[in-house]
């Protein structure tokens, strides 16, 4: 079970993450997408996904990730990322609820380059029971 | 509202054609090392069926990332993506040696000068995969 305290706290990723153009062209191809100028749209979740997981793997937050499904995501994208992007990441567990069981966790995360908020989006995963 | 080229406005309720993607678990390998997600799930058919799933299942964000495609092939490219959200409510099923269809259709729900809202339909094989799919989209 997820450890209340944890709730409303926001972790910072300690390393940022460096975007690629062969990352952005690998993403789009699978896609089908030709134009590699800027990452679709969904491409952040390489990184917002692993730190989100990481976050509620932290033995002082307590999920067992391994029976997490993927219930609800949503992206409010501010920019575009583009190849030589350099990302942080900060999480934050905004919501937290217990439902016939299964824990339900909603983690919001930030991408900032050094410019400011470039997207932010927000995984609701599910632990079943 | 949008003119486009002088064809007529877009106006809520406007359908945008349906579009079907084709899934195959070579496809699920490639979406595995383009995100990162290596969750065996969507790869290993014994894994799979042991956690009691039916069979291999598609990674949901690859679900989301080609009806994103079809998003923003509409709107105009990319960077036309201003919002994006998307419930999984049943799994994309990968059998071994098929394709499977993902079919896409969508309607506009609001215009505001250029800023137009969807709402996004996704099945495969008949069944609705996503629920509650809604996109903010800047159209050109």
């Amino acid at each position: 079970m997820l450890n209340p305290d944890s709730v409303g706290r926001t972790f910072h990723s300690a390393k940022s993450f460096p975007v690629t153009a062969s990352e952005i062209a690998a993403f789009a191809a699978v896609i089908g997408e030709d134009d590699l100028t800027v990452a679709p749209p969904t491409f952040s979740i390489r990184i917002s996904l692993e730190q989100s997981q990481d976050v509620l793997s932290d033995p002082q937050v307590g999920i067992d990730w391994s029976r997490v499904v993927h219930g609800d995501q949503k992206f409010e994208i501010v920019r575009p990322i583009v190849a030589g992007d350099v990302l942080t990441c900060s999480s934050t567990i905004e919501n937290y609820k217990v439902l016939a069981g299964n824990e339900i966790a909603t983690v919001r995360s930030d991408l900032h380059s050094k410019d400011g908020l470039v997207v932010s989006s927000w995984s609701t995963l599910v632990v079943r029971a | 509202m949008v003119h486009l080229g002088g064809a007529r406005m877009i106006q809520v309720g406007d359908e945008i054609a349906q579009r079907v993607f084709w899934i195959d678990r070579k496809l699920l390998k490639k979406y595995a090392d383009a995100s990162g997600d290596q969750n065996p799930i969507h790869q290993d058919e014994a894994f799979a069926k042991s956690v009691g799933l039916p069979d291999v299942i598609a990674h949901g964000m690859l679900t989301m990332a080609l009806v994103g495609k079809f998003v923003s092939d509409w709107a105009g490219g990319s960077s036309a993506v201003k919002e994006y959200s998307t419930r999984f409510v049943k799994p994309v099923i990968v059998p071994l040696g098929k394709k499977v269809d993902l079919t896409v259709s969508a309607t506009v729900t609001e215009v505001d000068g250029s800023n137009v809202r969807l709402s996004v339909t996704a099945t495969s094989d008949g069944v609705k995969v996503l629920g509650m799919t809604k996109a903010l989209v800047v159209k050109s």
